[in-house]
């Protein structure tokens, strides 16, 4: 459905997109893993033909991204990050003009977006300006689908929206999916990785990986160890001044510990970290998340360049 | 010991018309300690904050913030304070220098005082060689580094810290927490909020917030025992899905 080939981009001596490929296959959730910054927003708008890519290839349905950006334009909803829908206009009239400049009605495509526009249908007559963020989400959600296009572009659908929110979003994405729709979504949220069929994590411009997140986290190759006592800023640091800790972060209740065990046993990091006066200290196996997949990547990522 | 609180809110209210954004909520917070200010969007966290803030007047109801009272003594409560958002950081037209010196400025530090602050800072932060650098040429986590020490250079009680790691990559982010607890140690409380329901795990206590009251207040650890719950997320989920705003 999707297919890009070593795509560059530079703006002026910034270097956002280096030689980054990809394939997503219909009726597939693709999720553009990374942080600000990283490139996700450049790639979105060379797929969307809103840019053009200073080296490279892509295809979006079938059609190339510079020849037949008319094609792609007819095909593709794009949701961008900042919200972009007239302000002055209401819920209805943005809704209308959308369908109107694809050449279509809300009537024809009610269906599509009938899950979705319910939720904001009571204030159909309200300024768009004037909604809530969610309720803002939900209307460009079903301006980027009410021309039933084949692939919905998201970029970043759920930053700075609350984690209730979110999931309720991301259970939309899995609906539309179902009808069969191809959707390339971005986010800096690592735990939304999950919730993608395959991802691409990316980082400074570069893709660190592709593949399904099972699979990116079954490729993880070190031992990951989760650590904890009852002083937890101060087993951080202790626990990096250990000879033999490759990297140490802190995750929610625990940190998260790759040891070099090669170097020193569990066993007697617990002994030293007791001798420097912390007490309840566990430590146990834990499996790793994309997010640990993507800071050891980006971690071994960084040091082979050096 | 009774250790200083530097943040007392009794039964504070802020209504717009008929709609109650913040609907009589009363908790106090304490010297050096890291409070997580939590809730689904369109809770009323924005609005609680900018009346703790000094930059809306409660409706009824009282707080004090670093000792003023934030009804009467808005402009006291300003001064004593250090804020920083995702959004409004730092200036990317002005290098990390006059960032700092506009920042410390606006607060009334002394000029001296700044020039030796600005100092230690920068080599406290490895940002020498960045001295005179555009702020807009800085990478991402180091602008919001910066930002952050600009937040408390002018040593204030308490700094505010709206949605502080917002899009950042794993690492800075856990790094930006680092700086929070190396503040906290040094006895400035940071008051923050956060969508990230691992971030609520680093702090103190986390109050969460919906519909304009706060329905839960206590140590990450205690309010999983309390709800139940693996994790912070999973205590959040329970208490927000109940929320009557569904306009999130």
């Amino acid at each position: 459905m999707i297919s890009c080939n070593n795509i560059s981009k530079h703006y002026e001596k910034i270097s956002a997109l280096k030689d980054v490929s990809f394939s997503a296959n219909e009726g597939e959730i693709f999720g553009i893993i990374g942080p600000d910054g990283a490139g996700k927003t450049t790639l979105f708008r060379i797929l969307t033909t809103l840019i053009l890519p200073d080296a490279g290839s892509a295809t979006v349905d079938g059609f190339d991204v510079v020849k037949d950006y008319k094609e792609i334009r007819k095909r593709v909803g794009y949701m961008p990050g900042r919200f972009s829908l007239y302000q002055d206009l209401t819920v209805e009239e943005n809704l209308n003009f959308f369908a109107t400049v694809f050449n279509t009605t809300i009537e024809e495509n009610y269906q599509l977006i009938k899950d979705i526009y319910i939720q904001i249908e009571p204030f159909k007559t309200r300024k768009a300006g004037k909604l809530s963020g969610g309720m803002k989400q939900k209307l460009a959600l079903s301006c980027a689908l009410i021309h039933k296009p084949t692939v919905l572009f998201l970029d970043e659908p759920t930053t700075g929206v609350d984690a209730v929110s979110r999931k309720e979003f991301w259970e939309m994405l899995q609906k539309l999916k179902q009808q069969g729709i191809t959707i390339i979504v971005s986010t800096p949220y690592m735990d939304e990785a999950s919730l993608c069929d395959r991802i691409a994590l990316i980082q400074n411009g570069s893709f660190l990986k592709i593949d399904t997140p099972d699979s990116i986290v079954r490729q993880f190759e070190k031992t990951l160890w989760t650590v904890k006592s009852d002083n937890m800023s101060k087993l951080l640091r202790d626990l990096r001044s250990i000879d033999g800790v490759e990297s140490c972060f802190a995750f929610g209740d625990s940190h998260h510990t790759i040891v070099n065990e090669t170097k020193i046993s569990i066993e007697d990091i617990k002994a030293l970290l007791e001798q420097k006066s912390h007490s309840k200290v566990e430590v146990s196996r834990t499996t790793p998340t994309v997010e640990d997949c993507f800071m050891e990547l980006s971690r071994t990522a960084i040091n082979g360049k050096e | 010991m009774q250790k200083e609180k530097v943040i007392i809110v009794e039964k504070l209210t802020k209504r717009f018309g008929q709609f109650v954004a913040v609907d009589n909520i009363s908790f106090e917070v304490e010297r050096g300690e890291i409070f997580g200010f939590l809730g689904a969007n369109g809770a009323g966290k924005t609005t609680a904050m900018r009346m703790l803030c000094g930059l809306s007047i409660p409706t009824s109801g009282k707080g004090l913030v670093a000792g003023y009272d934030i009804h009467h003594q808005s402009e006291l409560v300003k001064r004593n304070i250090g804020y920083m958002s995702q959004k409004f950081a730092l200036y990317e037209d002005l290098t990390v220098a006059e960032n700092i010196w506009v920042y410390g400025g606006i607060y009334g530090v002394p000029q001296k005082e700044i020039a030796k602050r600005t100092d230690e800072l920068l080599q406290k932060l490895g940002f020498e060689s960045e001295r005179n650098a555009l702020v807009k040429s800085l990478p991402l986590g180091w602008k919001q580094k910066l930002a952050f020490s600009v937040a408390i250079f002018h040593r204030p009680k308490i700094v505010f810290l709206d949605e502080p790691t917002g899009g950042v990559d794993p690492v800075t982010r856990r790094q930006f927490w680092e700086m929070i607890y190396d503040a906290a140690d040094q006895g400035i409380t940071a008051f923050v909020t956060t969508h990230y329901m691992d971030e609520a795990e680093y702090c103190n206590r986390v109050s969460i917030m919906v519909d304009g009251r706060i329905e839960a207040l206590d140590s990450p650890q205690n309010l999983k025992k309390q709800f139940n719950a693996q994790d912070m997320d999973g205590v959040f989920q329970q208490l927000a899905r109940n929320a009557n705003s569904n306009g999130y």
